[in-house]
């Protein structure tokens, strides 16, 4: 109880007080900031386009149980597997028996952050398989044992002095301080482990109902390699991926890459449909969806806040967020960050513990603006304040409200209120109030006004 | 099986949650469709003839670092192809069986070897190039589709250190819906089991956001427009 409150605020505290860091996290984002909007003046109509893939996701989330049975019924026709996990636990053990059944040894990943809202990494590796993330910034925070700073970037914390040390601890290769040449000693390590691979794990940007097509964007080719070599693929997927046509990804593909990294579309956007097939010279010869849940049906059901189900995970908003630049990925306990994982968090975790997410806000609205699908975001927060102070008011907000709107009621009360206020302003600072203290440690409380307002207004209206 | 009944139960309980989750509708976006395919008129430019695709084409090309030779014919795209080779020092290529591409592979001063039959993914993996035919190419993002059926299967455009596609300038299109009509038209319902948009060399920003060709994939891309 309380414990993830607790945990954020130390967090938070310590990397804002990091400047160096923070410096350079507004640096790293630098670029990006220009390129998207580079792309963004391309499109003939930004915002009309944000309407429609707003939309284009609606449609296919608000028939959930048709356009996920349709695209079921596809993905099988092309002679792919389904398989339904209500649950963290049943994805695991899904995985787990597709992997045993395979007689799999290493297994090679893509990126996919529902594998890391899972924790399949380490349901894996306990049993025995040998686990490699592919994607260059998962592969360093594999090897530093950490989880994604970025749900996009994972490794965009890390100066690269960090990273050739950690490449020489773990890889022994030689020093550098180039980019380049880190990449390239990842690339050698990473592309025997592609060939010896048994089965591939990736995740799914989009699944299209109409014709049973798992979709997967990158950049870097790892998750083609992973989907080529192996033997056996898995794609796991929450099941708000699915879109109802392929011409709707005519429309999300390109805005993805554009709101995400500024791209006019990622390098690789790659639809799989079924396994090899006949008269194809490769490609596994097994293709099995794993159908995640995991408390997506408990966000669907709350018709307000449904949209969050629309995210396409561009990262948009936490690129733009002034909290996310000032406290970084690691601060929010969360598998997503920034101010689409304060959302969706409560949901999938629990409003109880995790509304103060909801509060780490100042309401400025930049995500809610950069989201290429139009989600509410900044309201969404200012819901979750909500619903917590509904379901689970703390004494002092029953109290505090409860005797605020006695007094508010009355104004004879509120003007001696008011008295008493001014008079006892200074001895604030002192007094253990919740919320007050904290606000205080890094405020001047100005001094109080001698008089009223309603004191001045009675002497000067005319 | 015990495994069974659990796999249905579970897609029946997802889905009944589901139906009870929509009970309370949403409210809907409003969105002014644009044209036929939702939102597409409101995408960046695809170039409303055929040389303003091209231009388009070379324009996105050049801004992705890839590389584009245009050629009249097939044996101008032979004789680029072998200039191309000698000045990169390959000595092994792989490519699959096509029209095009066998004619393009044979003119090759160096080893070239065909994916068709199936191959070793280490043999594939020491290849210096990759050299395959296309679905489409998409002007407006400067896309190249290639399919697992008809252009050398999942490998042979990702695995090799280089990746060179011969394709013909009818294969231009303004938008990746063209794209998508021109694959439907070609393969029916029964959609190849890979269908990628290959957009510029592979590339990472992981360290320090800082661009880096040849991540995973290719280091570098080569588009020969025949045509």
């Amino acid at each position: 109880m309380g414990k993830p409150r607790d945990q954020f605020l130390a967090d938070a505290a310590g990397a804002t007080a990091d400047a160096s860091q923070r410096g350079f996290l507004r640096q790293a984002l630098g670029g990006y900031y220009a390129n998207r909007d580079a792309q963004k003046a391309r499109y003939r109509d930004w915002e009309q386009a944000r309407d429609a893939a707003a939309l284009a996701k609606w449609n296919a989330v608000n028939r959930l149980d048709r356009t996920l049975t349709t695209f079921a019924t596809n993905f099988e026709r092309n002679g792919g597997k389904v398989h339904w996990a209500r649950d963290g636990a049943e994805a695991r053990a899904i995985i787990s028996r597709i992997c045993r059944e395979a007689g799999a040894k290493a297994v090679i990943k893509s990126k996919c952050m529902t594998t890391e809202e899972i924790h399949l990494n380490d349901a894996l590796e306990a049993e025995g398989y040998g686990v490699v993330e592919s994607d260059l910034g998962e592969f360093i925070q594999q090897l530093r044992k950490e989880p994604p700073f970025h749900f996009v970037f994972p490794c965009m914390h890390l100066k690269r002095e960090a990273i050739s040390d950690l490449f020489t601890r773990h890889l022994g290769t030689a020093a550098t301080d180039s980019p380049e040449e880190l990449t390239m000693i990842a690339r050698r390590h990473l592309r025997q482990l592609y060939v010896d691979a048994d089965v591939g794990i990736s995740g799914a940007n989009f699944l299209v109902a109409e014709t049973g097509q798992v979709s997967i964007t990158e950049n870097e080719g790892n998750a083609r390699l992973t989907c080529a070599l192996p033997r056996v693929h898995i794609a796991l997927a929450g099941i708000e991926k699915v879109v109802d046509k392929l011409d709707d990804l005519a429309l999300l593909l390109p805005m993805l890459a554009t709101a995400g990294a500024g791209q006019p579309m990622t390098c690789y956007n790659t639809l799989y449909a079924g396994p090899r097939q006949p008269g194809e010279p490769d490609g596994p010869t097994a293709f099995h969806v794993v159908l995640l849940d995991n408390k997506r049906t408990a966000l669907l059901a709350d018709p307000e806040q449904r949209d969050a189900l629309h995210c396409i995970r561009c990262g948009a908003c936490l690129n733009v967020c002034p909290i996310f630049k000032n406290i970084g990925g690691f601060a929010y306990g969360t598998t997503y960050q920034g101010p689409i994982g304060s959302v969706l968090t409560p949901h999938l975790r629990g409003l109880r513990n995790w509304n103060h997410l909801s509060e780490a806000s100042s309401l400025c609205g930049a995500c809610t603006e950069a989201c290429p699908v139009r989600i509410d975001l900044h309201h969404h927060l200012l819901r979750n304040r909500r619903n917590a102070a509904r379901a689970h008011a703390t004494w002092f907000d029953r109290v505090f409200h409860a005797t605020f709107g006695w007094v508010i009621a009355r104004p004879r009360v509120f003007a001696l209120g008011g008295r008493i206020f001014r008079a006892t302003l200074p001895l604030l600072r002192r007094l253990p109030v919740p919320y007050l203290r904290s606000w205080l440690r890094t405020r001047e409380l100005p001094a109080p006004p001698a008089r009223s307002f309603r004191d001045e207004w009675k002497e000067t209206r005319p | 099986m015990e495994g069974d009944t659990s796999v249905s139960s579970a897609r029946d309980d997802i889905l009944a949650r589901i139906k009870e989750a929509l009970r309370l509708p949403a409210p809907k976006p409003h969105a002014t469709a644009g044209s036929d395919t939702p939102g597409r008129a409101w995408m960046p430019e695809a170039g409303t003839n055929e040389a303003d695709r091209i231009q388009l084409l070379a324009d996105n090309l050049a801004k992705l670092r890839a590389q584009l030779v245009r050629v009249p014919d097939l044996a101008a795209a032979t004789a680029a192809l072998a200039d191309l080779a000698r000045s990169k020092c390959w000595k092994r290529v792989a490519y699959h069986a096509h029209a095009d591409i066998s004619a393009v592979a044979e003119g090759l001063g160096c080893e070239t070897w065909s994916v068709d039959e199936g191959f070793d993914k280490q043999r594939l993996e020491g290849c210096d190039a990759g050299l395959t035919a296309c679905e489409a190419i998409v002007a407006q993002t400067g896309s190249i589709l290639v399919s697992s059926a008809g252009n050398g299967g999942r490998a042979l455009s990702i695995l090799p250190h280089a990746h060179v596609v011969v394709a013909r300038k009818e294969q231009v299109v303004g938008d990746l819906t063209d794209a998508f009509a021109l694959t439907r038209q070609r393969h029916g319902d029964r959609m190849p089991s890979m269908l990628s948009f290959i957009t510029g060399p592979s590339r990472t920003g992981d360290i320090e956001r800082i661009l880096v060709l040849g991540a995973h994939g290719p280091k570098e891309l080569v588009l020969i427009l025949v045509g």
